[in-house]
């Protein structure tokens, strides 16, 4: 099947050529800061993880999100979402990846990766987020993969796969638990010190998952013979609502709890990120922007009008997935460090090389993504024509 | 069984696998206890400690600084982003995070407090570090690191709620002003901390900040013997340690 991703239009080898563009920048970068060190980024000696750990956070979440196509189709057997499946599955694929690699690079001795297998540390977090990544990562592999050649062959799928499938359902919301406790066990870091981080996650997963899978579904319809019909497009949307809505209600229970109660080093965090603290306010905007985004966004959602309507709901998917970006992708690591346990408040903005190893791991990530939608759609057409 | 590539493909991705797995599985069957001969001259204890008097701290002094930078070959980088340190001053309120009030005694608030890693009992950054390579040594309580084994995720970093850990965010080598050839130097990418000078108390020497202050500030002793220095210390003075709220118990303690 994988012949097919040889063989495509001019503007399928553009989009190509554009994501390798970037993914050779970011590789000349990544050399660079192998040589240098983590110096080259704008991390320090107070704020130790940034936008490659942000990232990384916010993409488990994304393939996590494979989930809410897979439960209703395999467990509830609705079957509008039978098309659409293997687009969810394919997106967990490139998002796992995307995770592995931003951990890669943001590792200062990656040469030395293989120390977690060599001695593997059940008490630490990240050997667990180690297992249960790449766990997730071969059972959507082998699930989609397998379906999919299936599919091609007009048989119905082995008996093996059924109880992968159903495994992979708990699974994905184990990636999300896992990644949350990384941070939630942290005696010291406060803004992180909350038994709500894991369902803040999976909610915040399942909103912006979805919400970039139907940006998929509608690029797909506009630039190839592929359709999803309007159905599992318009039962995702209502996903993105329940999931946003939740979201912003969580958040809201971490808001009233840290100021209510009053305590300092917990509130600090949150001043930091909405109001500035002591004239530091670099992600004042940005949050702000994620509010307003997350509104908007509500209100595009919850009406039924707009959110039947397509083009509107494009525009409250983008919004979404902007917004839930700046929480996970900016806000959430940096501010566990701001202020530092000993007071200190010390700014973060990435350099320019991170930014462009950071473009460059998602460009490697939508380059998986579209060499496996690729191989998809192309077996779909050729069972419909 | 007819062979083919594909085949051959599936045996070895399994054969990949199980190269995997194997050390995994020699963890879980580990039954090994390792021996260690030390030097006769080497000094022992059931737990050390260290017992730090902040009122005898004068303003302006970093003998302890210097001593423990320049024997354990601690860069200086000149910039507050890439900093590695292993013992400095804090101020008061930022050592001991609730405790300063308006109407704190004359001298509390603007007298530097000393930090350093605490060596806790019950140390987060072992719990947390997902390679073993920072550890906390059994006999003695001291919480060491590999360096050779650290992958420089920051995981330590992180878990640490006390501040003492640095990365070294590029080579530190050139930015050693004099290298202590005794001690050996990091690479990049690597995270250190303070080690309560394990080498020298290998060689039955204290540590090199304790004898380098002047001011005799600062004790170092085996909580597991009532006559040593630190627990006399303990039991004639009240002392506070750092955040004890967290359960990290640490091992430093502060006359104020």
């Amino acid at each position: 099947m994988l012949e097919k991703v040889l063989i495509g239009s001019r503007r399928y080898w553009s989009w190509i050529a554009f994501l390798v563009l970037f993914i050779g920048v970011g590789v000349f970068y990544y050399l660079r800061q192998l040589d240098y060190g983590l110096g080259i980024t704008g991390m320090s000696r107070n704020v130790t993880w940034a936008l490659y750990i942000a990232q990384f956070t916010f993409l488990v979440g994304v393939a996590a999100s494979a989930v809410m196509v897979v439960l209703p189709y395999y467990l509830h057997n609705y079957k509008a979402f039978g098309k659409i499946t293997i687009l969810g599955e394919f997106l967990a694929v490139a998002s796992v990846m995307m995770c592995l690699m931003f951990i890669i690079v943001d590792l200062g001795q990656p040469a030395r990766a293989f120390n977690l297998l060599i001695y593997p540390t059940p008490s630490s977090i990240l050997f667990w987020d180690m297992i249960v990544l790449n766990g997730y990562l071969l059972l959507n592999i082998v699930i989609g993969w397998t379906v999919l050649a299936c599919e091609k062959k007009s048989v119905p799928p082995p008996r093996w796969v059924k109880p992968l499938i159903y495994i992979s359902i708990p699974w994905a919301i184990s990636i999300h638990t896992v990644t949350a406790f990384i941070y939630a066990g942290l005696p010291g870091r406060s803004f992180w010190l909350t038994a709500i981080m894991a369902p803040r996650f999976l909610a915040s997963a399942f909103a912006s998952g979805p919400a970039l899978l139907i940006l998929l579904c509608l690029i797909l319809r506009k630039f190839t013979r592929f359709d999803t019909g309007k159905e599992p497009v318009q039962t995702l949307a209502k996903i993105v609502t329940y999931a946003l809505v939740i979201s912003i209600f969580l958040v809201g229970m971490e808001i009233f709890t840290v100021f209510y109660s009053q305590i300092p080093e917990h509130m600090k965090h949150f001043q930091y990120l909405f109001a500035g603290l002591e004239g530091h306010r670099a992600l004042v905007p940005w949050m702000w922007a994620s509010v307003f985004l997350a509104g908007a966004a509500l209100i595009l959602l919850i009406n039924p009008r707009t959110r039947k309507n397509e083009s509107l709901l494009a525009v409250a998917c983008v919004a979404v997935f902007g917004s839930l970006w700046i929480e996970k992708g900016l806000g959430l690591v940096v501010t566990g460090f701001i202020p530092s346990p000993l007071g200190k408040i010390t700014e973060y903005y990435p350099t320019g090389p991170e930014v462009l190893i950071t473009l460059g791991v998602w460009a490697m990530g939508f380059f998986i993504l579209t060499v496996l939608y690729k191989v998809a759609i192309s077996v779909k057409e050729e069972i419909e024509a | 069984m007819k062979s083919s590539r594909r085949t051959f493909l599936k045996i070895t991705g399994l054969s990949l696998m199980g190269w995997g797995a194997k050390p995994v599985l020699e963890v879980l069957a580990r039954n090994e206890s390792s021996k260690i001969l030390k030097p006769p001259e080497a000094l022992k204890a059931k737990r050390w400690a260290m017992v730090i008097n902040s009122r005898r701290c004068p303003h302006g002094c970093t003998d302890c600084i210097q001593a423990c930078h320049n024997i354990h070959n601690v860069p200086d980088f000149g910039n507050e982003k890439d900093e590695i340190k292993w013992i400095w001053h804090e101020r008061f309120g930022d050592a001991f995070p609730g405790q300063e009030h308006p109407y704190i005694q004359a001298g509390v608030k603007e007298r530097p407090v000393l930090v350093l890693c605490n060596h806790c009992e019950n140390p987060p950054c072992v719990r947390v570090c997902p390679t073993q390579a920072t550890f906390k040594r059994a006999e003695d309580g001291i919480v060491m690191m590999d360096y050779h084994r650290c992958i420089g995720c920051r995981f330590c970093i992180a878990g640490c709620p006390y501040g003492a850990r640095s990365m070294n965010y590029r080579d530190p080598r050139p930015f050693i002003k004099k290298i202590n050839p005794a001690f050996p130097t990091r690479t990049k990418g690597v995270v250190e901390k303070c080690n309560f000078c394990v080498e020298r108390l290998a060689a039955g020497l204290l540590p090199a900040c304790v004898v380098a202050c002047k001011e005799k500030a600062l004790f170092f002793g085996d909580l597991g013997n009532p006559d040593s220095d630190v627990r006399k210390l303990l039991r004639a003075h009240f002392t506070i340690r750092r955040k004890p709220e967290l359960g990290t118990q640490p091992q430093v303690y502060y006359i104020v």
